[in-house]
């Protein structure tokens, strides 16, 4: 009883699934129960396998690929975020060469190429920038999972794209706000309260990978 | 520590800030060792992570040097390829925690605050402090008020405040509204993290008068 009291007074958060509603009122069309993939979809889908030929045979055809679509970003993330264009450029060789070193740890049923490469990239900016270290929680006692399930990938790589939809559907002022959050210095006091994004769909297929990654080990 | 037990869990703005990377390096500690016990928000703290991943796909792009490709294979061919596998967790810390401990609990440099309080500050930059706190069961920390943040991680045992109750991995987040007199919960010594960007504020007078000495 006592313990039903106190998860009613302060449940754990759980942000609302909004991708989906947003998704429809943006685009004004009605969404037919069949998901719709995107080129987006299909290019997450790409990366995520280039990032695999990485890891079991160094392809380095697909790691060229990365290499142009990602680079030329995280340069432009690194110099927004305060770099000149000779660091930037060093760090952004080094982010991206950590990508190769690092393949093995990439989870697809967790992240997108980009998410991951933008983990990367911040980390290298606290490094070099800040020169502070960057405390990062702990591993997963047993890694990742060498053969995620085909689904959960595409589940977590379709909600990705919609997150990025979702993002440049929001109002000019919001987008903004999280612009400086993550390009410039918020300070987490600045920081709304309610952020808007909606995350909680997200969030959830996450939470779903953790819960399937521990109970595969029990 | 089990890991469902968790109630009191970190805000949003803070999960944004971590995930931008724009925190103070003693909070980066605080909210890293409570992600390596809160599965929900370590998922929270991703999904942020993925907003930051968003952003990178669809920002603008900035020319490369020239034989910028060549060049990172170039570093890839020199450095030895990395396969560490993450060593399972044999202690109470988790491992940013240890990271910066140098070790385990046994490993911590306790000094005395008085009445059984112990503390031990951790090395991190300037911009925000962060201590181990040490508070034996029974026992209460001042009662204190903040000009700052401040979060509290219980690692081991139990406190009550004004607020609630805050068990192992629980993490309190205070800010200028709340005063509080933190009491450990009898039947364990009651072990914390604790971050503070800010310096205190005791409202009686002894603390107040060690402050400067205890860089609380």
């Amino acid at each position: 009883m006592l313990n039903d009291a106190t998860l009613l007074l302060d449940p754990p958060p759980s942000p609302v699934p909004m991708a989906r509603a947003m998704r429809r009122g943006t685009t004004g069309k009605r969404a037919g129960p069949a998901q719709v993939t995107t080129a987006r979809e299909t290019e997450n889908t790409d990366w995520v396998a280039c990032i695999a030929a990485i890891r079991d045979q160094g392809d380095e055809a697909a790691f060229a690929r990365l290499f142009a679509h990602f680079a030329p970003r995280v340069k432009a993330f690194l110099m927004r975020s305060g770099a000149d264009a000779t660091l930037a450029e060093e760090c952004t060789q080094e982010v991206m060469s950590t990508l190769w070193q690092k393949a093995h740890l990439f989870d697809p049923t967790r992240a997108s190429a980009a998410t991951w490469i933008f983990t990367i990239a911040r980390n290298r900016k606290i490094d070099a920038l800040r020169k502070q270290r960057r405390p990062e929680p702990e591993d997963l006692p047993w890694g990742q999972d060498p053969e995620p399930d085909q689904a959960d990938v595409l589940a977590l790589q379709q909600e990705s794209d919609q997150l990025g939809r979702a993002i440049a559907a929001l109002p000019a002022k919001q987008r903004e706000l999280i612009e400086k959050a993550y390009f410039g210095d918020l300070s987490h006091s600045e920081i709304a309260a309610d952020t808007g994004l909606p995350l909680g769909t997200i969030k959830s297929r996450i939470r779903l990978a953790l819960d399937r990654l521990r109970h595969a080990m029990k | 520590m089990t890991r469902n037990q968790i109630t009191h869990h970190l805000t949003d703005a803070l999960l944004m800030a971590y995930s931008a990377g724009t925190l103070p390096e003693a909070f980066n500690l605080t909210v890293a060792t409570h992600l390596s016990l809160c599965d929900d928000c370590r998922a929270r703290a991703a999904a942020f992570d993925s907003v930051g991943g968003a952003m990178i796909d669809g920002a603008d792009t900035v020319e490369l040097a020239q034989d910028s490709l060549a060049a990172t294979m170039a570093r890839i061919r020199a450095s030895k390829p990395q396969h560490e596998t993450p060593a399972p967790r044999a202690g109470l810390f988790p491992a940013p925690l240890r990271d910066y401990v140098g070790g385990d609990l046994d490993a911590v440099r306790w000094r005395p605050v008085g009445m059984g309080v112990k503390q031990a500050i951790l090395p991190t930059s300037r911009a925000a402090t962060a201590r181990l706190l040490f508070i034996p069961a029974g026992a209460a920390v001042p009662d204190h008020g903040h000009r700052g943040t401040e979060l509290t991680l219980v690692l081991q045992g139990a406190f009550c405040d004004e607020v609630a109750r805050f068990g192992p991995g629980d993490i309190e987040v205070a800010n200028e509204e709340l005063n509080h007199t933190p009491v450990a919960e009898i039947g364990a010594d009651c072990i914390c993290l604790a971050a503070t960007d800010a310096p205190l504020r005791f409202r009686a007078l002894m603390p107040r008068i060690a402050q400067p000495f205890l860089r609380i």
